[in-house]
């Protein structure tokens, strides 16, 4: 959350495999996941640093969501699932915490923007705070107009704050929804595909706020698009068929992967 | 440009054409025959009702036979407390009972629930009555506001209950994984925001349901009863507007006959009214 811990960040030291590591801010062990018999992640054992973006690429159906979903525990919402494995948020173990505990510190944004359609864009953005029974009155306008700031969408809706949010553009709805979703102050952020609905003018406002974020959030962002992948991550994962096959720094995965199967969905061999 | 003109056969695009106009005027012919029974009604009653509606129809009790004149001022209320009773009893039951089984249909007793309201919003509403009768009349030895009202509840459950679940099932799951995943618990997503943006279809169903045991006679035969005299006391026998009607109308005398009418245009313009001034209140100020 604040920015000292981005110095130190670039004193880049070596990963130590301690049990607190103060730069970890999230780390699955052997996560699986079930739909009722059939296997959509396979035993993924990851690392992601504080205050960087991991970018998890791969082809359809190779369990980058269902990663991603696992990690603020949005599969209990599905009663055919199941997830094995140990999921450590700030070295704390989240089996220890209730679900609405780890969301408030996990956020999401999800593939297609989903605005409440029965809010305006200002009831949008303290959504989180209302329904938590968090926010006093006397600092809403004020946390709306941060938040909007935050999300560089204040300049393009201050003067109809009232109006519905699905009055918005599609860009302008998903950056509504994040403006929504660090309104409640999480310390991570995941992304599932968010800007894949979205056209490129819009595409390239959301990445700029991911880079800006960068200082803030850890970000955990699913993409479809390599690209974006190579623009904006510090770290990729390329999943295929529910499986790690390789993490390793951007730069390195997409000048030289050490997996042959990812150089060959890198370069277009398949996916 | 030429292949696709090659396409087209041209008494095969004849027929075509032929048999579209067929069913656009079928559909239209439905559409006068679904509409036309309803003028028919409010322009009947309103033409046989509206000439025997004075001030005292809505202020006075009704006269013995012979005399001239009186109302159905008890009826009216008597009509407006018995959907009151209905309305608590229905409305928490069936909202509660859609809630349950849309956000919670896996479970094996929301299926039992499921099953269980389809059977009851086909069960005839006059073996409702006997239902009330055998559980409310009978216990407290007299016909009571009580008895009619939980009969016109119990009717009212199936048709909110579906309703709240069908409308409850249209809100899209992204809405609901926006909210828990704010932090949001599941009850307070549930009410917060699926509830509330399914709640212009659940009050119509609501209205509807309400509308319908407006109008019900057949479980207030013996549960309100009726009553000729003025009562407002729920745990007694309770005058309604459509069991006065039907008093009136199977009547032999003209002037109850004209009452009848009367009873029944008010009846048709309350249900009309209450349902035009819920949807006011209740209009959708984002999605109209």
């Amino acid at each position: 959350m604040t920015g000292e811990d981005t110095v130190k960040l670039e004193t880049e030291e070596l990963d130590k495999e301690t049990e607190k590591d103060s730069k970890s801010a999230i780390r699955t062990i052997d996560l699986s996941v079930y739909f009722d018999e059939r296997i959509a992640i396979d035993k993924i054992s990851l690392k992601v640093k504080k205050n960087t973006i991991t970018a998890i690429i791969g082809p359809s159906g190779c369990g980058k969501s269902t990663f991603l979903r696992s990690l603020n525990l949005m599969h209990e919402m599905t009663p055919k699932a199941r997830v094995f494995g140990e999921i450590f948020i700030q070295n704390e173990n989240i089996s220890e915490y209730s679900s609405v505990d780890i969301r408030k510190k996990v956020g999401m944004v999800f593939q297609k923007p989903n605005p409440f359609p029965m809010m305006s864009i200002y009831e949008n953005v303290i959504s989180g705070l209302r329904l938590n029974g968090l926010s006093k009155n006397s600092v809403l306008d004020e946390l709306v107009e941060k938040n909007l700031k935050y999300a560089s969408l204040w300049e393009e809706v201050k003067d109809r704050l009232k109006l519905p949010a699905l009055s918005l553009s599609g860009g302008q709805q998903q950056r509504l929804c994040i403006a929504r979703t660090i309104a409640v102050k999480p310390e991570i952020i995941l992304m599932d595909e968010p800007t894949s609905a979205l056209d490129p003018i819009s595409t390239a406002k959301i990445e700029e706020l991911m880079y800006n974020f960068k200082n803030h959030y850890t970000m955990v962002v699913v993409t479809h698009n390599m690209q974006q992948a190579a623009r904006v991550s510090d770290q990729t994962a390329f999943f295929y068929l529910g499986k790690l096959i390789e993490c390793s720094k951007t730069k390195r995965m997409f000048t030289n992967p050490k997996v042959k199967l990812t150089e060959e969905y890198i370069t277009g061999k398949f996916g | 440009m030429r292949e696709s003109y090659i396409l087209i056969n041209p008494s095969n695009l004849m027929r075509r054409k032929i048999v579209n106009k067929v069913m656009i005027a079928l559909c239209v012919l439905a559409g006068v025959i679904t509409i036309l029974p309803l003028l028919y009604i409010f322009f009947y009653t309103t033409q046989s009702g509206i000439s025997s509606l004075n001030l005292d129809f809505f202020t006075q009790l009704p006269k013995p036979v012979g005399e001239e004149g009186g109302g159905m001022a008890n009826a009216i209320v008597g009509s407006l407390i018995l959907i009151g009773i209905g309305a608590l009893i229905g409305i928490p039951v069936g909202i509660l009972s859609g809630i349950y089984i849309s956000e919670y249909s896996k479970s094996f007793i929301a299926t039992i629930i499921k099953f269980t309201t389809d059977i009851l919003s086909g069960v005839p509403s006059i073996v409702i009555g006997i239902f009330a009768y055998g559980v409310v009349v009978i216990p407290m030895q007299r016909f009571s506001a009580l008895a009619g009202g939980f009969a016109l509840g119990i009717l009212m459950i199936p048709t909110i209950t579906k309703i709240t679940e069908e409308m409850m099932k249209l809100v899209p799951q992204s809405l609901r994984e926006a909210s828990l995943a704010l932090g949001v618990s599941r009850w307070k997503t549930t009410l917060r925001i699926v509830l509330t943006t399914a709640s212009s279809g659940i009050i119509t169903g609501i209205l509807l349901a309400i509308a319908r045991a407006a109008g019900e006679t057949a479980p207030l035969l013996f549960t309100a009863f009726g009553n000729t005299f003025w009562q407002t006391n729920i745990d007694e026998p309770i005058a309604a507007l459509p069991l006065q009607i039907f008093i009136y109308a199977i009547s032999p005398y003209d002037s109850w006959h004209r009452q009848a009418w009367a009873g029944a245009f008010v009846l048709i313009f309350l249900v009309f009214i209450v349902n035009l001034m819920v949807r006011y209140v209740t209009r959708n100020k984002f999605t109209s």
